[in-house]
């Protein structure tokens, strides 16, 4: 139970602080629309239903690569990583933390993104946007972790793209497939294993990320 | 409570500690002095656990929740108030009656006032005052304090020798300074860091 | 490992280049034309003898990545990447391979039906970046521990990955395309295995050199250390 408890107050304090310095959601916000506009005049008229919906995906990994890149500016800054390490909680409780955190400013961003795609492109059908619900999962725990990562090195937010693509393509595959197929069950499925897969593997080697 | 033997440390090819033996007992208090580029800051790192060594060992009778660690930054979050960054750290630290030791912490150190206020707008003082307060929110029992009095101003300098007095002899300190004749009175032990 | 780790290198270059000759050989004179493909087949048994190693390679830095974080061997790290380098290597090797095949075969230089071929571009994207994450720290435990955190989630991508490029076709090319492998029998089972023995030996010796050279390093350094 302390467990929680730690993980709920070190994600409060991550939603306190964008609450109060109230940059990254609006930037992911206007970065996500701006990109569709984009897509827009880079594409022809009238895509196909797997066009767009690749568009769709292409937008949604960028932003979160956009909110991303900002998760642990806090930390870092001001070097307070040394403090929540210095700790005697679970080193992961720091990466659940944050990833929920993350996890709520990405729902966001998409409450608005989304009805805005069914606006320009094509609607959005009931397991696209379940597909997107547990894409979320895999792009927040993953990308929390590979933030976490790239923070400690010298390239810092330069290499969390590269660390992190790699790792994203199944989930635009899974995305995709479940905004697009007949049967979009299969792909569903394949997200919430890949959840599932990395969710433990993060939560099981956070440990090792941040201490020396 | 803390032994080291032949701590060694090394950052890829720039070593920045050689072969330090140290051991400090309980309710020690090790004065640590150097000049700069010595290593004071990473010899301290290391005790506190913020650092392995590349070489030697070092054996700590204190689990990581009984440590307090004041480096050159405060660990403070500046976009948070002084009351939100301790009640943060007292959940982390599972401080029992956290509301009342806070309150009576940030009272010690002339807080209270400011408590709702972010520490962005601190001055270098205050903020420094902040990170005693965090650091004795939990009652560690190792007390490892990097240069604390080179950012705090006369009043919290005069709370600080209070504090120290009043738990020297109880608590185990690491204390690295420019100033060793300002903590002379209370060093048990002494370790001069050559560069 | 430990046994095989005494075998001297130059024993092993001999035997790495006893069996790619012997393996050329058998890939280019004793076994038959193939009936749908012809001659641009044969580059298969060297593909595919590749792409296994480099499998291996990978999963091998994996492992030594997981002795390193739990049981803190202190050889764990530099072996993991030296495995994770000699991975990359012939990862790209299949790449190029793959390609001179497909240029062979189809006309096309590159052919994203091909899921062999597009897995290793994701692992090479994966692999690349774990040097880019090793060149910005600096050496230390840091470094050892990031590094070996990344090689345990490559060993994961790599079925997550080939399962999301088999969903992924399911999407783009309706069509399913015929396994083009080689059908096993007779010679052709021969010339596959000593193919493979001659690739995973060849990777061996390469991955003893360098470790030997880095380790080299290593020593020389703490030499220059211990001087000054």
């Amino acid at each position: 139970m302390t467990y929680a408890r730690d993980v709920g107050a070190l994600a409060r304090k991550d939603l306190l602080l964008e609450l109060r310095a109230r940059d990254t959601l609006p930037a992911m916000l206007l970065f996500v629309v701006a990109t569709f506009v984009v897509f827009h005049f880079s594409l022809p008229a009238h895509p196909s239903k797997l066009a767009a919906s690749g568009l769709l995906w292409v937008a949604i990994l960028f932003t979160a690569l956009l909110g991303l890149g900002r998760a642990f500016v806090p930390e870092r800054e001001q070097h307070v990583f040394d403090g929540l390490v210095l700790a005697p909680c679970d080193r992961s409780a720091i990466w659940l933390g944050k990833s929920l955190a993350t996890l709520a400013f990405l729902v966001a961003a998409q409450v608005v993104a989304l009805p805005v795609y069914a606006l320009f492109f094509r609607p959005l059908t009931g397991p696209a946007v379940l597909g997107v619900a547990l894409a979320d999962l895999g792009i927040c725990a993953v990308g929390t972790f590979l933030g976490a990562m790239a923070v400690a090195t010298r390239a810092r937010e330069l290499l969390l793209p590269l660390l992190f693509l790699p790792l994203a393509i199944p989930i635009v595959v899974g995305g995709v497939g479940a905004g697009v197929a007949d049967s979009p069950g299969r792909y569903l499925g394949f997200l919430a294993v890949y959840d599932l897969l990395f969710v433990v593997i993060c939560w099981a080697s956070f440990e090792y990320v941040v201490a020396e | 409570m803390l032994t080291a033997r032949r701590l060694g440390k090394r950052y890829g090819e720039k070593r920045v500690l050689r072969r330090i033996d140290l051991e400090v007992p309980r309710g020690g208090f090790l004065v640590v002095t150097g000049p700069n580029g010595a290593g004071k800051t990473t010899l301290l790192r290391i005790c506190a656990g913020l650092a392995q060594p590349t070489e030697g060992t070092i054996e700590r009778g204190v689990s990581r929740g009984q440590i307090g660690f004041l480096g050159h930054d405060p660990l403070v979050y500046r976009e948070l108030t002084a009351l939100e960054n301790l009640e943060l750290y007292g959940r982390l630290y599972r401080v029992p009656e956290c509301r009342e030791r806070i309150g009576m912490l940030l009272e010690r150190f002339g807080l209270w006032e400011v408590r709702h206020e972010r520490v962005a707008s601190y001055s270098r003082g205050m903020t420094q005052r902040l990170a005693l307060c965090r650091v004795l929110l939990h009652g560690p029992e190792l007390l490892v304090l990097d240069e604390p009095y080179s950012a705090l101003d006369e009043a919290g300098a005069e709370l600080l020798d209070a504090q120290l007095a009043e738990l020297r002899g109880e608590r185990t300190f690491l204390l690295a300074t420019h100033d060793p004749a300002h903590v002379e009175p209370l060093a048990s032990g002494r370790l001069a860091l050559v560069a | 490992m430990g046994r095989t780790a005494r075998i001297p290198l130059p024993a092993l270059a001999v035997a790495s280049l006893v069996l790619v000759t012997t393996a050329l050989a058998f890939v280019f004179f004793v076994v038959p034309n193939d009936a749908n493909q012809g001659f641009s087949q044969r580059i298969f048994y060297f593909h595919v003898s590749i792409a296994l190693t480099a499998y291996a390679c990978f999963v091998g830095a994996a492992w030594k990545a997981f002795r390193h974080l739990t049981k803190q061997d202190p050889d764990a790290d530099l072996e993991s990447y030296v495995l994770v380098h000699q991975g990359l290597i012939f990862g790209t090797l299949v790449l190029l391979t793959g390609s001179i095949w497909a240029k062979i075969s189809w006309g096309h230089w590159w052919l994203w039906s091909e899921d062999q071929l597009v897995l290793f571009l994701v692992l090479f994207l994966f692999y690349c970046a774990y040097f880019m994450l090793r060149y910005s720290v600096d050496p230390g435990p840091r470094r050892a521990n990031l590094s070996a955190v990344y090689a345990l989630f490559g060993v994961v991508l790599i079925p997550v990955s080939f399962a999301a490029i088999r969903l992924a076709k399911g999407l783009i090319h309706p069509v399913v395309f015929t396994r083009h492998g080689p059908n096993f029998g007779g010679w052709i089972l021969v010339t596959y295995c000593i193919a493979q023995a001659a690739v995973l030996v060849l990777a061996y010796t390469l991955y003893r050199l360098e470790l030997g050279g880095k380790r080299l390093d290593g020593r020389l350094r703490e030499l220059r250390e211990a001087l000054a």
